[in-house]
């Protein structure tokens, strides 16, 4: 079994990100020379003694026990996203927010408190000040873009900092390297959840970021199929500083173990899975993880794609008098085309906002008139999404709120897939008409 | 020579058989135990405990010193040191002395005189590594817990 490199004669060779995308994880089945990965859909794995058991449950060797802690075919994903954000590793979980929380969970308890800046998926907002709030784990919103505001929330018990690559919905772009000073001053982790970026077009990593989460349900799988999360960590942090007890001391929850020194530079990595998951029980299922897979393989071809069609649909829109304003880093007037230069080069994701003329009539006249764009609460899939918030998702709110949310009742959120950008126009322009003939009736 | 490529270290635990472990603890949740009882179980390493303190691990005949070891065993192809930095010149001797091939400070084990000791008496070194991590790296271990291995083949193995 164990053959330390004999046969293993493998180039020194730094492969590029799409071979990686398609090979990293995945070697052949050595079973049965299966060249795609199998999914195993098996709950439990047995054991070759009851000596190899006990090494298994002790955490001294590496093998399979159970699917809620690890699966071949989640373990694929797992190093597939890892190699593709340049991490240690991977977690995997069952949806982008089981992997917030299990991040959350896996430095911080009762008592303890983060910092996050406040343009936030709504629902990583609930669950940070709401849900958390009710486990005893305080979070302090920072809103704005100064790097400097979040230092001056950190407080003694803090325990980690979290942004987003590209914020949901105000796209606005974290200044990845300030926030990830700020953090490591404060012996902090730089939390960030790449889902709007992928890695395909930032990797926070190379900008100092610490911990790398994804809603895998998005871009990664890219087919709208199946739900996903993923933690990657960089293995750079010194958790052994003392600043993160739940990984520098015994651990009650493993037999008293210390991982910070048992495990070293893993040490996050082997809580997060065999205390969190465990516990959380969050695991991603064995189908899922060969779904994302399978969307994976694609994601730089992808990513180019939902750009090129996003700057083209961008371009459109800046043409009809219909359209107010719109949020997009990639346009040379955004406030964040300067941040997106340095972390985005390669372009600012294909989800963004405009405002329309007329405000909440004119969004719902618009949306109903669209034939191809799909009206759901979803993004990043490769069909094109649409949703007007102040119609749907937000509509308890009022006017007040919705502002204070970052809402505007003319906004329109659009995730721009990747069918014919000319056909996708041509609907947009059915809807525009639709949105100023609504107007104009009213006025 | 100082090894820092992932192929260098390949080579290097394809090529050796024996591992004398300085510091090997018999206690359960000390991380030398961990790499003690994943290279006795698990592979094709055969690893004998230093630790005067002890007379064996799991069954396996500890070593007082790495002189003791050499002369009945012969010299160990690597020598891997879990001590704290201040000792590993001390411990880098006495590898030399017992005629080791290969010296490997664990995670933390940093002490650039020792290392330069060890590389200037022709030893093959490695610093600041694990060899349990880097053996599970090679035997796929890595890869089955959602780690990085950084391999990459469509070869059958």
């Amino acid at each position: 079994m164990s053959e330390a490199g004999g046969a293993r004669a493998m180039p020194d060779r730094s492969f590029g990100f799409r071979t990686r995308a398609l090979h990293a994880g995945t070697p052949p089945d050595p079973t049965t020379g299966a060249r795609a990965m199998p999914i195993y859909l098996s709950t439990s794995f047995v054991f070759d003694s009851t000596e190899h058991a006990a090494e298994l449950f002790a955490l001294r060797t590496y093998g399979n026990i159970y699917s809620r802690i690890g699966n071949p075919t989640v373990a694929a994903f797992e190093e597939r996203m890892a190699s593709l954000e340049g991490g240690l590793g991977a977690v995997a979980m069952a949806s982008g927010l089981a992997a917030q929380l299990s991040t959350v969970l896996c430095l911080a308890q009762a008592g303890d408190h983060l910092v996050a800046t406040a343009s936030l998926y709504g629902g990583t907002v609930t669950q940070f000040t709401v849900t958390l709030k009710r486990m005893g784990i305080d979070c302090t919103l920072v809103a704005g873009d100064d790097p400097s505001a979040v230092g001056s929330a950190i407080r003694p018990n803090t325990k980690l900092v979290f942004t987003e690559t590209i914020g949901n919905p105000l796209g606005n772009v974290a200044d990845l390297a300030a926030l990830a000073a700020i953090a490591h001053e404060h012996g902090l982790p730089l939390v960030v959840d790449n889902t709007f970026a992928t890695p395909v077009l930032c990797r926070p990593f190379e900008w100092g970021a610490d911990i790398v989460t994804h809603s895998a349900t998005k871009f990664i799988g890219g087919h709208g199929t199946v739900i996903g999360g993923v933690i990657v960590e960089s293995g750079k942090f010194p958790w052994a500083a003392g600043k993160h007890p739940l990984l520098s001391t015994p651990s009650p929850g493993y037999h008293d173990m210390n991982f910070a020194e048992t495990f070293g530079e893993y040490a996050f990595l082997m809580r997060a899975r065999t205390e969190v998951l465990r516990d959380v029980g969050a695991a991603l299922s064995p189908m899922n993880a060969f779904m994302l897979l399978q969307g994976v393989e694609t994601l730089p071809l992808r990513m180019k794609a939902h750009v090129e069609n996003a700057r083209a649909i961008a371009a459109f829109l800046r043409t009809r008098e219909e359209v107010a304003w719109i949020n997009y880093a990639e346009l040379d007037d955004s406030p964040y085309r300067a941040l997106a230069r340095k972390y985005l080069p390669d372009g600012a994701g294909s989800i963004f906002t405009f405002g329309l003329r007329g405000g909440l009539q004119a969004g719902v006249a618009f949306i109903e008139a669209l034939e191809l764009w799909s009206h759901l609460a979803n993004v990043g899939d490769g069909k094109s999404l649409v949703i007007h918030p102040a119609s749907t998702t937000h509509q308890q709110l009022g006017e007040h709120d919705l502002l204070a949310s970052g809402v505007s009742p003319d906004m329109v959120r659009l995730s721009v897939g990747l069918e014919d950008p000319e056909d996708l126009i041509w609907d947009l322009e059915n809807g525009l008409r639709a949105a100023r003939a609504a107007t104009a009736v009213r006025s | 020579m100082i090894l820092e490529t992932v192929s260098e270290r390949r080579d290097l635990l394809a090529r050796s058989r024996t591992v004398a472990m300085v510091g090997a603890s018999p206690n359960p949740t000390r991380p030398s135990y961990f790499v003690f009882s994943y290279l006795r179980t698990k592979g094709r390493l055969e690893v004998a405990p230093i630790n005067p303190a002890v007379s064996q691990i799991d069954g396996v005949r500890s070593f007082g010193t790495l002189a003791a070891y050499a002369a009945e065993k012969g010299p160990p192809d690597i020598v891997d040191v879990f001590r704290k930095p201040a000792d590993a010149v001390a411990v880098t001797r006495e590898a030399i002395a017992a005629g080791a091939k290969a010296i490997w400070y664990q995670y933390g084990v940093i002490n650039p005189e020792a290392i330069a000791l060890a590389d200037a008496a022709g030893l093959d070194v490695v610093v600041d590594r694990c060899i349990k991590v880097e053996s599970a790296r090679f035997d796929g271990g890595l890869s089955i817990g959602g780690l990085n291995s950084g391999l990459i083949s469509s070869k059958r193995r």
